[in-house]
């Protein structure tokens, strides 16, 4: 096989940044390839991230190449709102089921709105992470791919109480009446891109989340610092909505924890560096404080790290986090900690606390792997696998987003194999 | 073929309602002569569809989809060996502006216009029909080579790896042990290198050249001719380049305050892996076994005067050496004094380990010396976690030192080369001079080149920061500045053997990629699937040199003329050549000065007693364009004086569309693009500085016409401000409106 005919079949789970690279690389080099997705868009977690580090740049330009490079490539289908059932078979030729949930909305759609103003239903917005809401109908953020409103089954009223909609769409885009569907489909090879949720860190004992409005986690700072966000990209503590004056960020809160998660996640350093200049770029005056145990920006990341802790009023603290208490009346935190280097406790007040949680991977979810797939302690996939079995991204190691796409698109090209054998 | 233009109107998403569709009909048929002009109420389904499919079976070769953004609906507009010419009056206009009002009427027609230019002027590209070799070289026979070069073979293609040193294996080869790569993470692993040597060896797709450098590398992405020193051969054709040179070590000769060279018991991480690798550990000294050892991490990185950078694997490295040691000597103990361990991951587990042997001890230090103190040497060091500073004394200290890319700067080669060539002509005066000096300062970079690449901007990968060949793209991040050539493993950026694996089989993606997409016509990254490319006018060249100069991939050859000499498949169809000509005999069939200059003149310009100024905004179709579209969808309002043209880069905006626009009455020019510096945003990586260069020209242009320079700017608005962009807009707007009309309307 010399490249002129077919590269094979494959079916990448999980449209992130991992999924996403690994299903556009691998379709440009002449494969056919299936991408599920289970939420309404493509590009996962780093289309909730306000800017990337270390350039600082946002996630949608990158996004905005590669979307186009999916709308433009017949060899790509992608299936947004579907999960993999199950998967069964060989390397060469595996039989996979996926269940595709309604989007109550065809493709006829032209994204004009009209449903969205007389939906009477709304819901909290799962993108901004409850901190806003949305009508039933809705779009996930202004340039989500599919280009095409969704409706929330919950949050709906239906058609026959309401059915506003059905009559505002001008184009007839609107069903009511989609339900699941199931597909079975058929590929060499399975790729899993499908990434990390945050853990719930309200079970991390005495750091007050869940239980203080003013701390919250690395991912909720990032939806409150995106322009798209519930506060218009305005960092503001949620109890009172005031600017914060001083800010602590909290790392590895649960992780390198034997009571928790042991591994280290290896990007809430560069992240809270990161989001240390977002709260610099909106509050000049603003003391920030870092809590760590090791600073891991590796690489050239440490220009970003030695030009971010330039700041005069940026204090890093060598210790972990034992507890944080709030004042009740102004909603205040006091931070508590061992510094290291001194020995001594450190007891510092500050208006918003942020807890640099982890990934924890989401390894392959409900899919019944004829087989099984091995995960390691931490629940990533592990690395050796039968062939035709795959994973990128943090779906196997806790990773940044250049890194995911490097070994997305390393892991496309072993995807291939199997067609050319 | 004769061109048939056809315009279609859409009616629906509030276009009908908000807009004067009769007057845009007249638009088409009195001003444009445009026979065929229909509307309909929803152009992108399936009735509006065929409408458009039969014209064109009818005999329609140009249409012009006068609806919303170019950026939705592409599947229904596109039609076989038809040109689509998008006109956006969605989002840039009703969504943004008020419905049934003289300023948006006039707004939408002006788009039209520029739309029928477009379909008018614009042709269908040909894509390029070039041979294809599927061959990959790989250059570097490390852990890395050796991957990329398997698994492009796993792929179907033929390989030639190259390898300067006698053997394959790379550092690895030399190692004993490595860093575990795979649960539980707990121990040092064997390293099989030699497994996959033998395996590379036996595979028929590659063949292997050990003991071999390249003389010279001629041609482009799916053409390379390289010719390998001393082989005596004809040149090998091959497709595309996976570059795996890989890394040395930090100098340690610049290490004389960590105590290097004052003691042979001072070494470094790459001595110690020998020293392991051969079985027994002694201290060069004097052969005994050393009862403790100091590792000194971060020694020459993170350090502004030495290695900026982190290595990223020194921290496992070192925890990989103190387990041996403690493995091979248990009575030797092992000190680590370090600025922060770096293993991230699960590599933590490997970490863990380490801290629960009592015989190896971690602390955070700065360490600020070493001294021989006879048969002792004494690690001084501040800020530990022991409480204040300490002397440490060790039998043997162990120096973490880094990773150095091996990677030759082309474009610095070339300053050198240009340089050499001067002071060899020996023409006075303070050109030569000044090429003294450089070569004086560059001289170190005699003989550096790796590649050999017969590119006029230099031998080799450009690098961007500390020596890495990259292109910093964290979305992209195999990308360099030389189309079809990949930097990959510890040449792309530091990394441990796991990944510098996963990194080479990247690579080979990457370059398999470049030769399917070459042999079908289309570019490569950024402009996926675009099948256009720059036709060069030779005869009215000037030899200015600019667009060689300008280009940031390395496309344009010259001959001793300075006549340019395109290679077209590596080119990245940016525009940037095209920018750059003084001369405007750069073309694109779908892009042109031409082109786009008649769609900024077909503007209709109110004259000056209606006192509605008129704005020009030439914007980056990657980032603003997509920007403006997100503001439409919020309906965010913005000054409906501006007309908008989006621009493959702001770097393939040729100055004359400013100067045109100025002349033909236009009363203010925005260029709104991607950032630049450091931190670039422009995927073309060069675009926005190179305008801002370009402006400076603009600007003096401005003062020999008294004009004000305010009335050309240029800003840099990245793809999620869209909230601000309406306001840059709206601002730049009334900053010409205070200032007055352009004088030259009218003229």
């Amino acid at each position: 096989m010399s490249g002129n005919g077919k590269r094979g079949r494959i079916l990448v789970i999980g449209g992130g940044i991992s999924g996403l690279t690994a299903a556009i690389e691998a379709a440009e080099a002449g494969a056919d390839v299936i991408l599920v997705e289970k939420e309404a868009f493509l590009g996962g977690r780093v289309a909730r991230m306000n800017l990337y580090f270390p350039k600082m740049c946002p996630p949608t330009c990158g996004l905005e190449i590669n979307l186009r490079r999916v709308k433009t490539n017949p060899r790509i289908r992608t299936l947004t709102l579907s999960t993999v059932q199950s998967i069964s078979g060989d390397p060469g030729s595996y039989q996979a089921t996926i269940q595709k949930a309604p989007r109550f909305v065809n493709s006829r759609c032209t994204i004009c709105g009209d449903c969205v103003e007389v939906c009477p239903a709304e819901r909290p917005d799962a993108f901004n992470q409850g901190l806003s809401e949305t009508k039933a109908v809705y779009i996930p953020f202004e340039s989500a791919y599919p280009a095409r409103f969704v409706i929330d089954e919950d949050a709906c009223q239906g058609a026959d109480a309401c059915g506003k909609c059905l009559e505002a769409c001008g184009y007839g885009a609107i069903d009511l009446t989609m339900a699941p569907e199931t597909e079975e489909v058929e590929v060499d090879s399975v790729i899993w891109a499908t990434g990390w949720a945050p853990p719930d860190a309200g079970q991390f004992e005495g750091l007050g989340s869940g239980q203080y409005a003013n701390v919250v986690n690395n991912v909720t700072m990032e939806r409150l610092s995106a322009p798209n966000g519930p506060t218009g990209g305005k960092i503001l503590r949620p109890s009172d909505g005031k600017g914060p004056e001083s800010v602590a960020f909290v790392q590895c809160a649960g992780s390198r924890d034997e009571n928790y998660f042991k591994h280290c996640s290896g990007v809430c350093c560069a992240a809270s560096l990161k989001q240390a200049r977002y709260i610099r770029e909106q509050y000049p005056e603003a003391d920030i404080f870092i809590f760590y145990i090791d600073i891991r920006a590796p690489g050239r990341l440490e220009d970003f790290f030695s030009a971010t802790t330039e700041d005069e009023k940026l204090s890093l603290v060598k210790g972990k986090v034992a507890n944080i208490i709030e004042d009740s009346s102004t909603g205040n935190l006091t931070v508590e900690a061992e510094d290291t280097l001194t020995g001594r406790r450190v007891a510092q007040t500050v208006d918003l606390v942020v807890l640099a949680t982890g990934m924890i991977p989401n390894g392959i979810g409900d899919t019944q792997v004829e087989g099984g797939i091995a995960l390691d302690e931490y629940g990533f996939i592990a690395m050796e696998q039968p062939k035709g079995y795959l994973a990128a991204g943090v779906a196997k190691r806790p990773v940044d987003v250049a890194a995911c796409n490097r070994d997305a698109t390393g892991v496309a090209l072993k995807a291939l194999h199997l067609s050319a054998e | 073929m004769d061109k048939n233009v056809a315009v279609y109107l859409c009616r629906g998403c509030d276009i009908g309602g908000a807009l004067d569709m009769d007057a845009l009909k007249d638009v088409a048929a009195d001003e444009y002569d445009i026979e065929l002009c229909r509307e309909h109420d929803c152009l992108c389904g399936d009735e509006g569809r065929s409408l458009i499919a039969q014209d064109v079976t009818d005999g329609v070769n140009s249409v012009v989809v006068a609806a919303c953004s170019q950026r939705f609906m592409q599947d229904a507009f596109t039609f076989d060996s038809v040109l689509t010419t998008r006109v956006n009056l969605r989002e840039q206009v009703v969504w943004t502006h008020e419905p049934n009002d003289e300023d948006t009427d006039m707004m939408a027609q002006d788009y039209l216009r520029m739309g029928i230019v477009r379909a008018q002027k614009a042709n269908l590209p040909d894509p390029l029909q070039e041979e294809v070799d599927r061959t990959v070289m790989v250059v570097g026979g490390g852990v890395t080579g050796l991957t990329a070069a398997q698994d492009a073979a796993a792929a179907g293609h033929q390989v030639i790896l190259i390898e300067k040193g006698d053997e394959l294996g790379g550092w690895m080869k030399r190692w004993a042990k490595g860093i575990p790569h795979k649960a539980p993470y707990t121990d040092p692993q064997p390293v099989d290198v030699g497994d996959q040597i033998a395996a590379v060896r036996a595979n028929e797709k590659i063949t292997v050249h050990t003991g071999t450098s390249i003389e010279k590398i001629s041609g482009g992405p799916g053409q390379f001719d390289v010719t390998l020193r001393g082989n005596g051969a004809e040149p090998i054709r091959v497709g595309a380049i996976v570059q795996a040179t890989g890394w040395k070590p930090y100098d340690p000769g610049k290490l004389g305050h960590l105590g290097y060279g004052t003691s042979p018991d001072v070494i470094t991480n790459v001595q110690m892996e020998e020293i392991l690798a051969s079985g027994a550990i002694v201290r060069p000294s004097d052969g005994q076994t050393p009862k403790r050892i100091a590792f000194i991490q971060c020694a020459g990185s993170r350090d502004q005067d030495h290695l900026p950078y982190c290595s990223g694997v020194c921290c496992r490295a070192t925890i990989k050496q103190a387990m041996m040691v403690r493995e091979m000597a248990p009575d030797s103990e092992a000190y680590v004094l370090y600025k922060d361990i770096r293993s991230p991951g699960q590599y933590e587990a490997f970490y863990q380990r380490a801290q629960e042997d009592t015989g190896i001890f971690f602390t955070k230090a700065d360490v600020t010396g070493v001294q021989n103190g006879g048969k002792i040497l004494k690690v001084e060091a501040e800020d530990t976690l022991l409480g204040g500073n300490i002397q440490l004394e060790a039998d043997l200290v162990v120096l973490a030192t880094g990773m150095v890319p091996r990677s030759a700067d082309g474009e610095l080669i070339r300053q050198y080369v240009d340089a050499k060539a001067v002071v060899a002509k020996g023409e006075g005066g303070a050109q030569l001079e000044n090429a003294k000096v450089t070569v004086e300062e560059l001289g170190y970079l005699e003989d550096a080149e790796i590649l050999n690449l017969g590119y006029r901007q230099g031998p080799d990968l450009p690098v961007f920061k500390h020596g890495f060949p990259d292109s910093h793209f964290i979305c992209f991040p195999y990308e360099s500045r030389r189309t079809g050539i990949y930097p990959t493993g510890c040449l792309r950026a530091p990394q441990d053997a796991q990944s510098a694996q996963e990194d080479g089989s990247g690579g080979a993606l990457k370059a398999i990629q470049a030769l399917e997409v070459t042999a079908r016509g289309e570019a490569v990254h950024p402009r996926w699937g675009d099948m256009s490319y720059p036709e060069f006018a030779l005869q009215r060249c000037t030899q200015c040199k600019r667009c060689t100069e300008e280009c940031p991939f390395g496309t344009i050859n010259e001959d001793e003329k300075g006549t340019p000499q395109p290679n077209l498949t590596r080119c990245r169809r940016c525009g940037i050549c095209m920018g750059a000509c003084p001369e405007r005999i750069i073309s694109f069939k779908d892009y042109s000065p031409e082109i786009v200059g008649s769609m900024i003149k077909a503007v209709n310009i109110p004259d000056e007693f209606d006192e509605k100024p008129r704005l020009l905004g030439l914007i980056c179709e990657n980032d603003a364009y997509p920007a403006l579209d997100a503001s439409g969808l919020k309906r965010l309002k913005h000054s409906e004086w501006i007309r908008f043209v989006p621009v493959r880069c702001l770097g393939s905006v040729n100055t004359v569309w400013i100067a045109d626009a100025l002349s033909s009455g236009f009363d203010g020019i925005i260029l709104i693009g991607c950032k630049s510096g450091d931190d670039y945003q422009c995927h073309f990586i060069k675009g926005s500085e190179l305008m801002e260069t370009r402006s400076g020209n603009v600007q003096e242009k401005l003062k020999q016409l008294a004009l004000e320079e305010e009335r050309v700017q240029i800003v840099q608005v990245p793809i999620n401000e869209f909230e601000r962009l309406p306001e840059i807009v709206n601002a730049f707007a009334e900053e010409i409106d205070d200032i007055g009309l352009n004088p030259f309307k009218g003229f």
